[in-house]
């Protein structure tokens, strides 16, 4: 999925961001549910995106949404129930998995993270 | 050059509840019909500042917002020995009551948001009679769980981050950057494990399926309002209590989430005022009744 490969870069130019990730180094599967990627965070940038599977990659949470709720998260204004990461796992469009202390001591930092695709979309002509 | 000043007045009430004496925070302003605000879980007054501010309702309603103990400027009370803060349905019913109560307030209205949503059901299970009309925002007999509330109060978490970023989610996404931060703030002040605390009653004590039922309307009005935005009490938890009720009246809010009063007062605004107007209108037709 484009969309999420490009969110380091993304991040990078978001220093507000950032720092309230300075704290943060942590090893995670975020992304589609079936094509997943593992992040390498450090000091709050993800300094690594790559495609899973990797033989024996260690993580301790996993983010993953289906398709079809990325495309609504992201919307430049998200419909009633597909508006935040855990709204997505309450209506079961999304699971979380594993060690869940990095992404709860930083739940703002990783919904706004992965929001990050919804203000940099192309506007699309309707 | 002078500042605006607003025109809410701020003072301290002494409460026994339960026999235990508190000193409850309030703001109010206005005359008229007295309407008591009940904030949501692991917030305060605050969140009630613009209606507080109302100028055309206030010329209406004594409008007035108080902080539940552990909340806001409510300390905890003297006899407080440190023990975990828990909140259950009849603590929350005496504490409103007797705040009541305290300021010899006859009749009023109460309106409330989330678990004062879910304690205004309980007023009008158990006391509507003593209320002239009941408002619940963000309100149902019951609503699925989608957090462990063990994450809101851990040394390893910091409790003001996790209850803000948790509840961020239930904000829609058109209210103005300004409230929303402002909503979230006082979830980042709230003391540790208030909000936790104030859930018990939510997701454990009280639960009302099965209750709501038996609500008598004619005794009280009852007005249910949600944001379309609530994935916590959706519109469709509050659909579902309105259906049990006979002769409850029923709105869904467009583009407001769980905090309709804090997160977009404007957009609240338009929704509130015409159920305020109503419950005046019969007010003054109840009075007119009375004198024939």
């Amino acid at each position: 999925m484009g969309a999420f490969a490009g969110i380091p870069a993304l991040l990078d130019q978001a220093p507000a961001l950032i720092l309230r990730g300075r704290t943060l180094d942590c090893e995670c599967l975020l992304g589609p549910i079936d094509h997943p990627f593992h992040a390498s965070i450090r000091g709050g940038r993800i300094i690594d995106l790559t495609p899973a599977p990797v033989l024996m990659r260690y993580w301790r949470f996993s983010y993953r949404a289906s398709a079809v709720a990325w495309a609504e998260y992201w919307k430049p204004v998200p419909r009633p129930g597909w508006h935040d990461l855990l709204a997505l796992t309450k209506r079961e469009e999304a699971v979380l998995e594993g060690d869940l202390h990095p992404f709860m001591a930083h739940l703002q930092y990783f919904k706004d993270v992965l929001a990050l695709p919804r203000s940099h979309r192309p506007t699309v002509p309707s | 050059m002078t500042g605006m000043i607003e025109p809410m007045i701020g003072r301290y009430v002494h409460v026994e509840i339960d026999g235990d004496p508190h000193r409850i925070y309030f703001e109010e302003n206005g005359a008229g019909v007295p309407l008591v605000c009940l904030h949501t879980a692991g917030s305060d007054g605050r969140q009630w500042r613009h209606l507080l501010a109302d100028e055309a309702l206030a010329k209406k309603f004594r409008i007035i917002a108080f902080d539940m103990p552990w909340h806001g400027k409510s300390n905890p009370p003297a006899s407080w020995t440190g023990e975990e803060y828990c909140l259950t349905t009849a603590r929350y019913t005496q504490t409103i009551r007797a705040f009541c109560q305290a300021l010899a307030l006859e009749k009023p209205v109460v309106m409330g948001c989330s678990i004062g949503g879910r304690i205004v059901l309980n007023l009008a299970i158990e006391h509507a009679r003593e209320f002239h009309a009941l408002i619940g925002l963000e309100a149902a007999d019951f609503q699925a769980p989608w957090y462990d509330t063990s994450w809101l109060h851990r040394p390893d978490v910091h409790g003001g981050e996790v209850c803000a970023a948790l509840v961020s989610g239930l904000i829609a996404p058109q209210s103005p950057d300004a409230s929303r931060r402002e909503t979230l703030w006082c979830y980042m002040q709230s003391g540790p494990g208030v909000f936790k605390g104030d859930l018990y009653f939510y997701r454990v004590d009280g639960d009302l399926r099965g209750r709501v039922e038996g609500i008598d309307t004619g005794a009280c009005p009852l007005y249910l309002l949600t944001g379309e935005y609530d994935f916590s009490c959706t519109p469709d938890d509050t659909r579902r209590t309105a259906a049990a009720i006979k002769g409850a009246s029923l709105t869904i809010m467009e583009q407001l989430g769980h905090f309709p009063m804090s997160e977009n007062p404007e957009q609240f605004r338009r929704y509130i005022a015409p159920v305020l107007n109503q419950i005046l209108e019969q007010s003054i037709s109840d009075k007119q009744g009375e004198h024939l």
